[in-house]
């Protein structure tokens, strides 16, 4: 069995092919939910359960499904997941289902907790595809908190409301002046698509960016008369 | 996963295959029902316990429990239709007492017309008629503009839109556009309106009916 580089493994999930901004999966939940920081983060985090115990689930069954059906069988497995933990927070973390409770029977229909498992964890053991999993929750995460964080400040004028729910006591804070009349575009769709595409434009260009300094390294250091 | 790569010795029939395929999709499906109803036995009563909660605390929000002190949520009566609640497959209302005396009558209603679909709210009318209070339990009015009628996201925390009712005769229960009392917010009127509308139907249901109401299914 050869090891795995577990830091690639979660560097990739988190950016190489993160979900939001390269693989561009799972779009329907990320624009709906992102109209708030705490609301998209609540989302990534419960992502991150299901992603992590799906992708590991199918890893350890992934000798008895036979190839023909492993589509129906993978989504039976992620259903059931979701149900379970969906259940299970509601009973005994009331608390934190209250707040994420709405997000995780959403999950199901994203489809970036498939595409990993059928591009990763059937083919991966276990321990890596738990790993695969939770990175590209991670790196949903990113792209989450930054989108809601954004339309909630330029919507809305504070951040972090509905934080009380998590940590009793915190408050939003009023990022843009008292008076700030809210900008209700950056709160509905249109707000979204907008943002999430000046996300992925920057993340372009700054791969552009280190892709030309490491051109030029490279042009550098190579002699003038190297052939054409 | 066992990838088509060596063909195996003896190809099976396309029957066999399919049997075999059939059998094992219906194992998988069979584990993992019985993993999901395992876990729903396992949890089904702390769930029912907390929504009973969840429902007493927003129960409380429009009716002080002090006003009351009987096991509300026991003492139901069930409606086959109640269209004025704007619930035509049936309603459950729930009676507040004091002693043998009737104090409130808590019930759900629904507005069919709010601005994304319908708008769920449970209102308290307590027996002189007046409204203990409103609160919207669930809607899908545009966020920033018509959800205001959920006392959350109101950005007016210290008098938020939803407690206007309680203070205004049931006449004036109609927004300021169509001739009644109630403020609305510009810009999103029909959430308002609708939200108004419904507590006005509900309300005179609830006065009309309140006799009725209170005596069903009580032993004399």
């Amino acid at each position: 069995m050869s090891s795995y580089n577990y830091r690639d493994i979660f560097w990739n999930g988190f950016w190489r092919q993160n979900t939001g901004l390269a693989q561009l999966l799972g779009l329907c939940p990320i624009l709906a939910v992102s109209t708030s920081f705490i609301n998209g983060v609540s989302l990534a985090i419960a992502t991150i359960l299901v992603m992590a115990m799906s992708n590991a689930t199918v890893s350890l069954l992934r000798n008895l499904i036979p190839y023909e059906i492993r589509i129906p069988v993978f989504i039976l497995i992620i259903a059931a997941l979701v149900t379970v933990l969906d259940l299970t927070m509601n009973a005994w973390l009331h608390e934190l289902y209250l707040v994420l409770g709405i997000f995780v029977p959403l999950i199901t229909t994203n489809c970036i907790v498939l595409a990993r498992v059928e591009a990763y964890a059937a083919k991966n053991p276990a321990l890596p595809s738990a790993v695969d999993g939770a990175a590209m929750g991670v790196g949903l995460m990113l792209v989450l908190a930054i989108l809601g964080g954004t339309r909630e400040v330029l919507g809305t004028g504070h951040l972090f409301a509905g934080i009380e729910m998590i940590i009793p006591g915190a408050q939003a804070i009023q990022v843009l002046p008292a008076d700030y009349p809210g900008f209700l575009f950056a709160i509905l769709p249109p707000g979204a698509f907008i943002a999430l595409a000046c996300l992925i434009a920057a993340k372009n260009w700054y791969e552009a960016r280190q892709k030309h300094a490491q051109l030029q390294e490279k042009i550098g250091g190579v002699p003038a008369h190297h052939h054409s | 996963m066992s990838e088509p790569t060596l063909p195996p010795l003896a190809p099976p029939t396309a029957f066999g295959l399919s049997v075999r395929t059939a059998l094992t999709m219906l194992a998988f499906t069979m584990a993992f029902t019985a993993l999901m109803a395992g876990t729903y036995l396992a949890t089904r009563d702390t769930i029912d316990a907390s929504a009973e909660q969840e429902k007493l605390r927003l129960i409380n929000d429009i009716l002080p429990p002090v006003s009351y002190d009987n096991a509300l949520l026991r003492d139901a009566v069930t409606l086959d239709t109640a269209p004025e609640l704007g619930l035509p497959k049936g309603a459950t209302i729930w009676r507040a007492r004091k002693g043998d005396a009737p104090v409130a009558l808590v019930m759900e209603a629904v507005a069919p017309d709010g601005y994304s679909g319908k708008i769920r709210l449970v209102l308290a009318v307590m027996h002189d008629g007046s409204l203990g209070g409103v609160r919207v339990v669930e809607h899908r009015e545009t966020p920033g503009l018509g959800d205001y009628i959920d006392p959350k996201k109101d950005k007016n925390k210290t008098a938020p839109w939803i407690g206007q009712f309680a203070a205004l005769a049931g006449s004036d229960w109609k927004v300021r556009k169509d001739g009644g009392a109630i403020e609305y917010r510009a810009g999103a009127t029909i959430s308002a309106r609708a939200v108004t509308n419904a507590v006005a139907r509900a309300a005179a249901f609830a006065r009309a009916d309140q006799d009725r109401l209170f005596r069903q299914g009580v032993q004399p």
